[in-house]
């Protein structure tokens, strides 16, 4: 199996953001911009996060959607406020190749297995958000890591699987935007566990912690943001640009998170190729490179 | 030759599931002028056609055939023109399916769609759906060049989203391969004006997009000669 890489942005209003923890939003750029840059050097998949529908219980990841899926042209997976198969509908219309359920799916699991039926399973991703309690047991939460649901991490991705989704993302909170290193041990309970592919979220500093995220903890692809994002914000004129929505400081200085190494996708695959981790490389990001 | 495809019509049929947004996208991306319907009137009429698919069988076949869209797709084919089938679109070819049970196809393809197994024959455990990049490779060097895929290096990386794949009874529309985890299966197939593909061009990259600009000159080309 090829090994995914995927470039993760959280976007808040027309903004992609960076928190730690899921929180903490800082202000990155325009979406649609690193969403080009990272279409141009390799990327897998993208995947976008409305950090901020579900608590508002708005959509307004539909523009920026729209906006990249006319000039991209790998798959896009949208998350964040769905929360109906309407709200799915009009997504997967707006260019979103695939859709990420959380606080929709806990609140109502039927909704996975009906939106699997309608849209097909491999269209529905559920997204998990893990923290793990001091008594070292993993509950899942819903609003970026603030609210408690009371289920366990690994009873709800064996439910998710059962109710039809294609795909789980599982996001250690608690590693988040840290550059700490995944949470190997819940990705492989989560991965081994069931048989849709898992995407590994969270934690990621350096290309050692991707390696072993997949090595060892048995990851199918990987999402990354921090050490993708603070390489690409050098690399992308954004400063002339950005909308005020955040705290816009740290990007005019470019005060970046120390402990974090920042890598370009062709990188990251030159790594993983290496160690002996399949994925897509030569061929096709060869020839983008050519063309 | 200089191929221009523009103000060529292009119908992407809209049988009420999944995106044909990526599609549409695409089709314009190349020059194409493309319309989503589910008019089989519309459809009769294009210069090309797409039947795109995300979705479960079941659900897609029923839709179909209560819009009527069998008959339309099977007379559009008898036309001559170019058609283009995309994952579940390739499967809905096909004579029957195990997804959700055992359904029936259009039978257009003499064939079966099967369920991606869960485990290697050495006992390894197999995530499917499949999801992500994987290569493709030829049956035959000559046919890969007089399709679509002409141009495309032979084990070129396409994206795959899917959970089944096809099986048809002739060998000899085989155009592309793929592996998955041991299992080596038909990826693409190619019958005189019908391509179909199990991955999805429109996501496929450069390489992709490659595809579309292929098959809008066989587009072009067919009217020529006509």
């Amino acid at each position: 199996m090829n090994i995914r890489v995927i470039p993760r942005l959280d976007i808040k209003g027309p903004n992609l953001v960076k928190g730690i923890h899921l929180e903490g939003l800082r202000v990155l750029g325009k979406p649609e911009a690193f969403a080009r840059y990272y279409f141009e050097t390799g990327a897998d998949e993208l995947f976008y996060q409305d950090v901020v529908a579900s608590l508002y219980d708005r959509n307004s990841l539909k523009e920026v959607v729209s906006r990249t899926a006319r000039e991209i042209f790998i798959p896009m997976t949208v998350g964040g406020g769905l929360r109906n198969t309407d709200d799915i509908k009009e997504i997967l219309r707006a260019g979103a190749d695939k859709v990420s359920l959380n606080t929709a799916a806990i609140r109502n699991p039927q909704l996975v297995r009906e939106a699997s039926r309608m849209f097909g399973s491999s269209t529905i991703v559920v997204a998990i958000e893990a923290i793990r309690e001091s008594d070292g047991r993993y509950l899942a939460f819903t609003d970026n890591g603030r609210e408690t649901t009371g289920l366990e991490v690994l009873e709800w991705a064996q439910r998710a699987e059962e109710l039809g989704a294609g795909e789980i993302i599982l996001t250690s909170v608690d590693r988040d935007g840290t550059g700490e290193g995944f949470d190997i041990e819940l990705i492989k309970m989560v991965a081994n566990a069931v048989s849709i592919p898992v995407i590994a979220h969270g934690g990621a500093g350096s290309i050692e912690h991707i390696i072993s995220v997949i090595k060892q903890g048995n990851a199918n692809a990987v999402a990354l943001a921090s050490c993708l994002h603070y390489k690409a914000i050098n690399r992308i004129d954004i400063l002339d640009n950005y909308a005020a929505e955040g705290n816009t400081e740290f990007l005019k200085n470019k005060n970046l998170a120390r402990n974090i190494g920042t890598y370009d996708l062709a990188e990251v695959k030159w790594h993983m190729t290496k160690s002996g981790i399949s994925c897509r490389s030569e061929i096709g990001v060869a020839n983008e490179r050519r063309a | 030759m200089n191929v221009e495809p523009e103000g060529k019509k292009v119908a992407i049929i809209d049988f009420q599931m999944g995106n044909l947004f990526s599609v549409l996208h695409a089709c314009k991306h190349v020059g194409l002028e493309p319309v989503i319907t589910s008019s089989a009137k519309e459809i009769m009429n294009a210069d090309g056609v797409i039947l795109p698919g995300v979705g479960a069988f079941g659900d897609a076949i029923s839709n179909i055939r209560k819009l009527g869209l069998d008959t339309a797709i099977k007379d559009y084919l008898s036309s001559g023109r170019p058609f283009m089938g995309i994952c579940l679109g390739l499967q809905i070819l096909f004579t029957e399916s195990e997804e959700f049970g055992s359904f029936k196809g259009l039978d257009i393809i003499a064939g079966c769609v099967k369920k991606i197994p869960q485990w290697t024959s050495d006992g390894r455990q197999i995530k499917v759906p499949q999801i992500g990049w994987n290569n493709i490779q030829p049956t035959n060097a000559e046919q890969w060049r007089n399709s679509p895929l002409r141009g495309i290096s032979h084990g070129e990386y396409m994206y795959f989203v899917h959970s089944f794949f096809v099986q048809p009874d002739d060998s000899k529309i085989v155009l592309s391969v793929t592996d998955y985890e041991g299992i080596n299966y038909c990826s693409g197939i190619i019958k005189h004006n019908l391509f179909a593909c199990q991955f999805h061009p429109e996501k496929s990259a450069r390489e992709g997009l490659k595809i579309y600009s292929n098959w809008a000159s066989m587009i072009q080309n067919n009217q020529e000669s006509r």
